[in-house]
């Protein structure tokens, strides 16, 4: 029966990409290994900054030198980064083009099973300035342009929106946050910058792979969105194929406004590479009547380390935090989410998915704080993980409530696939491997669901991939 | 020439506690067959151990045309062509009753055309009454008693199986929903099913014609006779009929 042939190993062709697909770079300046102040200052002047930036590059390069460790997370795995080890600055050679017959058969084979769209594979191959892409992205800015938006690259607002940026560049994020926010301040390159007038309303979702030319996968890319009062936008940055990094250290900033009345959403699908330590810091601000809502879900790197915040500062604004995390063998995903409830009326509600397998580790870190005298604020907190084998799953939520007509629930559940659930499914036919693909789906189903049609069949797909072989 | 259906010397435990000790039955294809048996006899225990559920120990054989099926898996046992509609059926979050269907259609068929199963689960649910809303729940997750044992007539439907295990289709039913239901498992008798029906009451057997009864004690078969033995029990009771056996 033609049930019974052997499917093509999917993973193993998979696990190839992750590892071997290298290419030759040529770089037209690239900083030494290890971190000084003469690179920070050859950043800046590279780029050809505002003074303003380099003061804040090297306070933030003081700031990282004197700064600890994070002490959460996972310290074992954190002390293993070697800062010395590391070139903080490389710039490819502007006119260097790989084409699309350079990519490895492989890869593309790894593209046709997710399904991707063609755009976005010649972009996650690292292919640049295709010609079709670029024509879509040059007519959707044209767009754009006439609503006022704004939707550049990092590097490319701060020449061409340098008040705009100015005023809320390191608002939502200091340079002292944590140690990683510090570096990533000192040395950020890449990364994306919207600003959505007041009142407009983006039908569509801004997807960073329409930026294809702009380096936004790098390793320390910024990014700062502002959301006027009245208006809405949803980003989406990432996608769910794996996406190969030689580099092991990846430490984000993202800052979030939204104005009196704005909505955002920032959706991101994260699949690194399996050698990838990704720390990043992510914070938003909502102030009166706005919201704010995170989808994050993260399914590769060896180490993550993310916590979406959201400083709730105007009454009646809301948070909203879903974020999913599956880990696999050999990976720590430790990611949560942080509210904090600075005025009254104000209402947050996080749920958190996690599934860990073979020897992986998920855990939740959370944290929400209401204020003396925010009164009414609600926020409810819910966390579920699913546990294989021998992995481990651990919950840290910390709550600070010094308000007391707060409404505040909690709720955790660490479950194993129910046999029940396995045997129903079986019964209809489905193999161990697509019953428990199937259930672990549906686990993650209030987060898919919340995705464009196009990246929940990519993320369930991937997630199948993932689990293949690795149940029981 | 093998039979259609036959269990031999089979023997079923849950850990230590021996339920089936020596259970023997054979069923002709085309047939509808019914085994009834006190609460907590064993009935359902034996329909799990059929599908092959990972907590019932099996020794002994049971064959479907020929192929013995204790040694399989379960997902094989389904593709060999053997359903179980659930006394209980199982809820599954997040997935939602469509893709549940296409998926298990797909495993069970081999492989699917969409038109033709979009017709066949229309022209289905309409049989069953089945709300298309339905389909975009997740399956099983709050449906009540009834909806869950439609839900279960609608696989039987639309799968086709070879031979139906059916625990307590008819229980918690309405008088509309039971003549519904058992509308559908006279349709798939009709379309080439024989059933195996495990059910307390004589109602649903009016709407079948039953070929064979079997009761279930102690471990195993006790009495085999046809409809006229089910209206004994149902105007008897079980002692009446095993104490004359
Ligand atoms: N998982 C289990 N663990 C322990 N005992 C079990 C388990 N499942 C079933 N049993 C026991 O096995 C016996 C047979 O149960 P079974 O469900 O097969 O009965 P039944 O004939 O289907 O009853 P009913 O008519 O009430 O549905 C009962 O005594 C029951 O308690
Ligand atoms: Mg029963």
């Amino acid at each position: 029966m033609s049930k019974d042939e052997k499917k093509p190993n999917v993973k193993s062709i998979s696990e190839e990409y992750k590892y071997g697909f290298k290419t030759k770079e040529k770089y037209k300046f690239k900083s030494d290994k290890g971190l000084t102040e003469e690179i920070v200052r050859a950043i800046s002047e590279f780029k050809k900054e505002p003074e303003w930036m380099l003061e804040f590059r090297l306070k933030a390069y003081r700031a990282f030198k004197k700064m600890p460790m994070p002490w959460w997370g996972n310290t074992e795995l954190l002390n293993t980064v070697d800062f010395e080890n590391i070139h903080y600055y490389i710039k490819p050679e502007k006119d260097h083009k790989k084409s699309w017959d350079d990519v490895p058969e492989e890869i593309k084979e790894t593209f046709d099973k997710l399904g991707i769209p063609e755009v976005e594979r010649k972009f996650l191959a690292g292919v640049t300035a295709q010609y079709e892409s670029e024509v879509v992205y040059h007519s959707i800015k044209k767009e754009f342009e006439k609503l006022g938006i704004v939707f550049l690259d990092m590097d490319s607002a701060l020449k061409e929106y340098p008040d705009l940026v100015k005023k809320y560049f390191g608002t939502v994020i200091p340079i002292h946050d944590n140690k990683f926010a510090a570096l990533n301040s000192a040395v950020w390159s890449g990364g994306s910058f919207i600003y959505v007038p007041k009142g407009v309303k983006v039908e569509t979702p801004l997807q960073a792979y329409f930026r294809i030319n702009a380096q936004n996968m790098g390793q320390f890319e910024r990014t700062l969105i502002i959301a006027d009062e009245g208006s809405d936008v949803h980003y989406i940055e990432g996608c769910s194929a794996p996406v190969y990094s030689s580099d092991s250290l990846h430490a984000a900033v993202v800052e979030v406004i939204a104005l009196k009345g704005a909505r955002i959403r920032y959706s991101t699908i994260q699949n690194w590479s399996n050698n990838v330590y990704n720390l990043v810091t992510k914070r938003a601000v909502a102030y009166e009547n706005a919201t704010v809502e995170w989808v994050d879900g993260n399914i590769g790197a060896k180490f993550t380390m993310k916590y979406p915040a959201i400083f709730l500062k105007g009454e009646n604004a809301h948070a909203e935090v879903l974020s999913v995390a599956l880990a696999g063998d050999d990976q720590h995903q430790d990611s949560g989410a942080k509210v904090f409830h600075l005025a009254p009326n104000t209402t947050s509600r996080i749920v958190s998915k996690s599934i860990s397998t073979g020897t992986g580790r998920a855990s939740y870190r959370g944290w929400i704080k209401v204020n003396k005298g925010m009164k009414n604020c609600k926020s409810d907190v819910r966390c579920d993980a699913l546990i294989f084998g021998k992995s481990r799953s651990d919950t840290y939520p910390r709550m600070e409530v010094y308000e007391p007509t707060t409404k505040l629930t909690h709720e955790a559940t660490v479950s194993k696939i129910q046999e029940d659930q396995l045997f129903y499914l079986m019964s209809r036919g489905l193999s161990e491997d697509e019953a428990s693909t199937m259930i672990i789906n549906g686990f993650f189903e209030p987060f898919t669901k919340e995705l464009p049609m196009e990246y929940a069949v990519e993320f369930n797909r991937l997630v199948s991939m993932e689990m293949e072989g690795s149940i029981g | 020439m093998s039979k259609f259906f036959e269990i031999k010397n089979l023997k079923v435990s849950i850990g230590d506690k021996n339920i089936i000790s020596d259970l023997n039955l054979t069923l002709d294809k085309g047939t509808i067959s019914t085994i009834m048996g006190k609460n907590g006899i064993g009935k359902s225990t034996l329909a799990y151990a059929i599908m092959g559920h990972p907590l019932y120990q099996t020794e002994g054989e049971v064959f479907l045309e020929g192929t013995e099926i204790l040694s399989l898996p379960v997902h094989k046992r389904a593709q060999t062509g053997i359903f179980l509609g659930f006394q209980h059926p199982i809820e599954v979050p997040g997935v939602t009753v469509v893709k549940f269907l296409q998926q298990a259609y797909k495993a069970l068929k081999g492989n699917i055309d969409y038109t033709k199963f979009q017709k066949s689960l229309s022209e289905w649910m309409e049989f069953l009454n089945i709300d298309k809303s339905f389909l975009y729940r997740y399956l099983n997750e709050g449906f009540s008693g009834g909806e869950k044992k439609k839900l279960e007539t609608l696989q039987l439907l639309l799968f086709n199986p070879k031979l139906a295990i059916l625990d307590e289709p008819d229980s918690g039913l309405d008088v509309d929903a039971l003549k519904i239901v058992g509308q559908g498992i006279k349709k798939a008798r009709e379309n080439g099913t024989t059933v195996l029906l495990i059910t307390h009451y004589q109602k649903l057997l009016d709407f079948l014609e039953v070929d064979k009864v079997f009761v279930l004690n102690d471990g195993k078969i006790a009495i085999e006779g046809d409809k006229s033995l089910a209206e004994t029990i149902e105007k008897h009771g079980y002692d009446f009929v095993l104490a004359k056996a």
